[in-house]
C-alpha cells in the first residue's frame, strides 16, 4: 500500500500521522548465496506504529538490521526524512535518532537498571571530559537534565522499584522493559522493536502492548516492530508489512492484511512452486 | 624485641611501595581487559617501548638511526638537542596515542567477535613486534632515564623515625614519588570511568558490543581511547621502573610481576589492581624477612605466584573481580 497519502491525517484515537519518516527502496540483502531480502520497498510514516510480520526466516530481523545500520544491503537505498541516507555504521544511525531493541535482549548485564537507561542518553552529553570529571558547569546541568528524562521514562514504564537492581538479576519480562526504557531514553524519532513480546506470558504481553501504545501516543514516537503474535499485531499497528522468504507479500492496514489471499496462504502454508 | 619489630615495619613500608610499582603495571592490564576482554600480553613491552621513546626523544636520538645508517651509509645518531622532561613526556604521549590507533586500525579492528584466545595470541605477536620495533628505533643498549624523579633515601623520614624510635627508616624518594603518582593516576582513572560519558561508554562496550552500538557508541573510538590510556599508564610505569633500574629489555618482564597482582585483585577492578599490588608487595617482602632466612632466602622470586595460586583455589575471581555465576 505505497499509495498512502503523504499528507497528515488524524487517526480515530486522535494521533496525527504525517509524511514518510523512513523509506526503504528496493532493498536487497544477500549473505553469500542466500538472499535474505529481495527487492523490498516500504515506508514508515511519521507517528505511526508499523509492524513487520512474517513466518520464521522471512527476513524480518534482517530488515530491521538494515534500518538500524547493522546490515548494509547490496542494493537499494534508504531515505530518512526525505533525503538519501549514506552508508552508516550502527552507532551513527543511533545518533540520528533511531533507537532499537534486540530479539535476544542486549543489555549491559553488569550495570544497574538506572545505569542502563542512562547509557541510552550517552550521545546527548556534549560537555567536555574534564568538566564531567569535576562535575561542574555544563556537565552538571546536563547530568541533571538527563537524569530527569530518565526518571520520567522509568516512571512511565513502571520500573521504579528495580531502579538500582543489577540487570542480570531481573526476570526476562522486566529485562525487555528495561531495554525499551534504554531505547526511549535517547528520545528517538524512530523506535525499532525486534519481537518485543517474544517469550512473554499473557500478562507481560498486555503490559508491553500498553507501553508501546502509550509511547506512541504520549511521546509521538514512530514505532516499527516485529512480532509473531498476530492478534497483538492487529491490535497495535496502524499498518503492516508482511514478508515471506525475503519478499514482501503484503502491505496495508490490519484489515486489508487479514483479507489478503497471499498472506493467508503464507500463514496457512500453501505449497510454494 | 623492638628493634626487630621496627625493622619489620620498615620492610613492610618498603613492601607497600614496591607494591605500588606492581600496581602501576597491573593497571594497564585491567583497563584493556575491562573494556575489550583482551588480556594484553604486550603491556610490559608497551612500558618498555614508552620508556625507550621517552629517553630517545628527550636525548634527541634519531629513531631508526642504525637502520638509516645501514641503508644509506650515513652516520647519524643524534639531533643534537636535549628536551626538557615535560616536553619529551608530551611527545611520548602522542606517540603512545598513535600506537593505540595503529593497534586498533591494523589488528583489533579485524578481530572483532573473535575468541578471547585469538585476541590473546594477537597481543603476544604484538609484544614481540613492538619489542623489535623498540630495539630498531632506539637501539638495544641500556639507557639511563632521568626525568627529574627524586632518588635516594628520604632523609626527613630517616631523621624523624630516628628521633622517635631510635631507628632510622630507609625509604627511597623514588618510591614515595611513585606512590603519589599512583594515587593521582588511580583518582583520575576512577573519576574518568565513573563520571564521564567516555567512561560509561567504556563500561558499556565491555559489557555488550551490540547494545553499545545501538545507543550510539563507536567501538573503534572507545578501543583507541582505552589503548591510549593503557599506553599512558604504561608510560608512567615504564618511567618509574626505568628511573629505578635503567631502561633495558628486562623492563618488559615487569609484566610477569603484574600477573599475580591481577589474580589477587581481579582482572576487572582498578582498585583491585592497587590492593592486589600492595598485598603482593608487602607479602613478598615480609615473607622474605620472616620466613626467608629459614628456607634459604630468594623467596621473592616465587612468593607472589604461590600466593596467587592459593587465591585461585579459594577465590578465582580475585578480591574485587566480578563473580561469574552460571545459572543451570
Amino acid at each position: 500500500m505505497n499509495n498512502v497519502s503523504q499528507d497528515h491525517f488524524v487517526t480515530a484515537d486522535g494521533r496525527s500521522i504525517g509524511g514518510a519518516l523512513m523509506e526503504m527502496q528496493n532493498i536487497t540483502l544477500r549473505f553469500g548465496g542466500v538472499v535474505a531480502l529481495e527487492d523490498i520497498s516500504f515506508d514508515i510514516l511519521e507517528g505511526e506504529v508499523r509492524a513487520i510480520i512474517g513466518p520464521n526466516g522471512a527476513g524480518k530481523s534482517s530488515m530491521l538490521n538494515v534500518i538500524s545500520g547493522f546490515y548494509v544491503p547490496q542494493e537499494g537505498q534508504v531515505l530518512y526524512r526525505g533525503s538519501l541516507r549514506p552508508a552508516m555504521k550502527p552507532f551513527q544511525v543511533a545518533t540520528q535518532g533511531i533507537a532499537r531493541t534486540f530479539q535476544n535482549i542486549a543489555l549491559f548485564e553488569g550495570m544497574s537498571v538506572l545505569d542502563n537507561v542512562m547509557t541510552g542518553r550517552i550521545t546527548k552529553i556534549k560537555s567536555g571530559i574534564f568538566s564531567q570529571m569535576i562535575w561542574k558547569g555544563r556537565a552538571e546541568r546536563e547530568e541533571i537534565e538527563n537524569r530527569e528524562v530518565v526518571e520520567k521514562i522509568i516512571d512511565f514504564l513502571e520500573i521504579q522499584a528495580i531502579r538500582k537492581t543489577p540487570v542480570s538479576r531481573l526476570p526476562y519480562g522486566l529485562k525487555k522493559r528495561v531495554e525499551l526504557a534504554r531505547a526511549l531514553a535517547a528520545e528517538p524519532s524512530l523506535l525499532l522493536l525486534d519481537e518485543p513480546m517474544a517469550g512473554m506470558n499473557v500478562e507481560e504481553k498486555e503490559d508491553m502492548s500498553r507501553f508501546i501504545l502509550d509511547v506512541n501516543s504520549e511521546f509521538g514516537t514512530t514505532i516499527a516492530l516485529i512480532e509473531h503474535d498476530m492478534s497483538v499485531v492487529m491490535d497495535l499497528s496502524d499498518r503492516v508489512v508482511v514478508m515471506d522468504y525475503g519478499k514482501k507479500i503484503g502491505d496495508g492496514t490490519p484489515d486489508e492484511i487479514r483479507n489478503n489471499q497471499e498472506v493467508i496462504d503464507a500463514y496457512l502454508g500453501v505449497s510454494h512452486d | 624485641m623492638p628493634d626487630k619489630f621496627l625493622f619489620a615495619m620498615e620492610v613492610m613500608l618498603n613492601g607497600l611501595m614496591a607494591g605500588v610499582l606492581y600496581s602501576l603495571v597491573a593497571l594497564g592490564f585491567v583497563l584493556i581487559f575491562k573494556a575489550s576482554g583482551i588480556f594484553n600480553y604486550a603491556q610490559g613491552v608497551m612500558a618498555l617501548f614508552a620508556a625507550l621513546t621517552l629517553v630517545g626523544i628527550k636525548d634527541g636520538q634519531i629513531p631508526f638511526a642504525h637502520l638509516i645508517n645501514a641503508i644509506f651509509g650515513t652516520n647519524i645518531h643524534h639531533f643534537g638537542w636535549h628536551l626538557p622532561a615535560f616536553v619529551a613526556i608530551i611527545f611520548t604521549v602522542i606517540v603512545m596515542i598513535g600506537f593505540a590507533w595503529l593497534v586498533q586500525r591494523f589488528i583489533f579492528r579485524h578481530l572483532v567477535n573473535q575468541e578471547p584466545i585469538i585476541l590473546f595470541m594477537a597481543t603476544i605477536g604484538l609484544a614481540y613486534f613492538l619489542e623489535g620495533v623498540g630495539d630498531l628505533m632506539w637501539g638495544s643498549d641500556i639507557k639511563k632515564l632521568d626525568v627529574g624523579i627524586p632518588k635516594g633515601m628520604n632523609e626527613t623520614i630517616e631523621l624523624l623515625t630516628y628521633n622517635r624510635f631510635g631507628y632510622g627508616f630507609f625509604i627511597d624518594n623514588l618510591d614515595i614519588f611513585a606512590t603519589f603518582l599512583a594515587v593521582i593516576l588511580v583518582t583520575v582513572l576512577v573519576g574518568f570511568s565513573q563520571y564521564t560519558k567516555q567512561g560509561r561508554a567504556l563500561r558499556a562496550v565491555a559489557d555488550d558490543h551490540q547494545a553499545a552500538l545501538s545507543v550510539g557508541i563507536s567501538l573503534g573510538y572507545i578501543w583507541v581511547l582505552v589503548w591510549s590510556i593503557a599506553g599512558v599508564v604504561a608510560l608512567v610505569a615504564g618511567t618509574v621502573w626505568g628511573a629505578k633500574s635503567g631502561v633495558q629489555f628486562s623492563l618488559s618482564l615487569i609484566a610477569l610481576k603484574a600477573l599475580p597482582v591481577l589474580m589477587l585483585g581481579g582482572f576487572t577492578s582498578i582498585p583491585g589492581a592497587i590492593v592486589g599490588g600492595l598485598i603482593i608487595g608487602v607479602g613478598e617482602k615480609l615473607f622474605e624477612f620472616l620466613v626467608g632466612p629459614m628456607i634459604g632466602g630468594a623467596t621473592e622470586n616465587w612468593f607472589a605466584y604461590v600466593l596467587a595460586l592459593v587465591f585461585l583455589v579459594f577465590r578465582p575471581q580475585g578480591l574485587f573481580g566480578e563473580r561469574i555465576i552460571e545459572r543451570v
